[in-house]
C-alpha cells in the first residue's frame, strides 16, 4: 500500500467470540499495518499498537459484550482511507460509559482497567455508542 | 500454557514458552504464578525473552505475581523483556513496580 489519498481498505473479519482467536486477528491487524506507509510512525511500532488496540477491544467484546449465546461471535471492521485508520469492534452486550472508564492509577497496582488506557493512549479519538448493529467501540488514528 | 519451570540455587525460574501473554492465557500464567508461591517459593524469576506481545491481560497476570510475592515477603522478578513488552511497562509505569533485569542470569545473581 503506497499510503497515497486514494488508498481504501476496508475489511470486514467475524470471529468466535473465544480469546484462542485474538493472536489470529492480532496477526491479521500486524500484517495490515505493515501495509501502511505512514511517515511519523515506523511500521513495526504501528503493526505492535494496531495488534495491541484490536486485542483489547476484542477481548473487551468477548468478555463483556455477548451475554445470549445466539450471539456468539465478534465482528470487526478495519478502515483505512486518506491517512486514517479505523477500528470498529461490535458487541452485544448491556454497554457502558466510556466516560467513567478512569485511568488506572499505577499506585494501586489494579490488575484490570489498562485495556481502554492503552487503546486511548494510542489512538486519536476513542468513541462507544450503541447502533442498530450492537454496540460498537470506534477508534480512530490519522496516520501522517 | 507452554512453560518451563526450573530450580537454581534456591530460585525458581518460569520460563515462558509463548509469543503472546494475552486474555487468552494470562489466566493460566496467573495461577501458576500463584501456585509457585502457595507452595513455598521465595524467590521467583520469569523469564519473558520468547514473549514477543503482551496485552493489559497479560500486565495484570504479572502484576498479581509481584502482588502475591510481596504479600508472603517473597522476591518477584521479571527478565529478557523484549523492548516491545518493555515499551508496555513504561507506557503504564509499570517498570518503576517491578524489579526488571535484562537477562535470567542478572537476575539470577542479584
Amino acid at each position: 500500500m503506497c499510503g497515497s489519498p486514494e488508498t481504501i481498505l476496508n475489511l470486514d473479519i467475524q470471529i468466535p467470540n473465544q480469546t484462542r482467536y485474538l493472536g489470529l486477528i492480532g496477526n491479521i491487524a500486524e500484517t495490515i499495518a505493515r501495509e501502511i506507509d505512514a511517515r511519523d510512525m515506523d511500521r513495526e511500532t504501528l503493526a505492535y499498537n494496531l495488534n495491541l488496540v484490536v486485542t483489547e477491544a476484542v477481548t473487551n467484546a468477548i468478555q463483556h459484550g455477548s451475554p445470549s449465546e445466539d450471539r456468539d461471535s465478534v465482528r470487526i471492521l478495519l478502515s483505512y482511507e486518506d491517512n486514517d485508520l479505523c477500528v470498529r469492534v461490535f458487541d452485544h452486550g448491556r454497554g457502558f460509559d466510556l466516560a467513567s472508564v478512569c485511568v488506572p492509577n499505577v499506585e494501586e497496582l489494579c490488575e484490570r482497567g489498562r485495556g481502554l488506557f492503552f487503546i486511548r493512549a494510542l489512538m486519536d479519538t476513542v468513541e462507544y455508542r450503541k447502533t442498530e448493529c450492537g454496540n460498537v467501540l470506534e477508534m480512530k488514528k490519522r496516520l501522517l | 500454557m507452554k512453560v518451563l519451570t526450573e530450580e537454581r540455587g534456591g530460585k525458581t525460574i518460569l520460563t515462558l514458552k509463548e509469543e503472546r501473554l494475552d486474555a487468552h492465557n494470562s489466566g493460566e500464567l496467573k495461577d501458576r504464578i500463584l501456585k509457585l508461591f502457595e507452595d513455598g517459593c521465595r524467590d521467583a524469576v520469569v523469564d519473558l525473552r520468547t514473549v514477543q506481545f503482551i496485552d493489559s491481560s497479560g500486565l495484570g497476570a504479572l502484576l498479581s505475581g509481584h502482588k502475591n510475592a510481596v504479600q508472603r515477603s517473597a522476591r518477584f522478578a521479571l527478565a529478557g523483556l523484549q523492548p516491545r513488552v518493555r515499551s508496555m511497562f513504561e507506557l503504564t509505569r509499570l517498570q518503576r513496580v517491578f524489579e526488571i533485569y535484562s537477562g535470567v542470569q542478572e537476575a539470577l545473581s542479584e
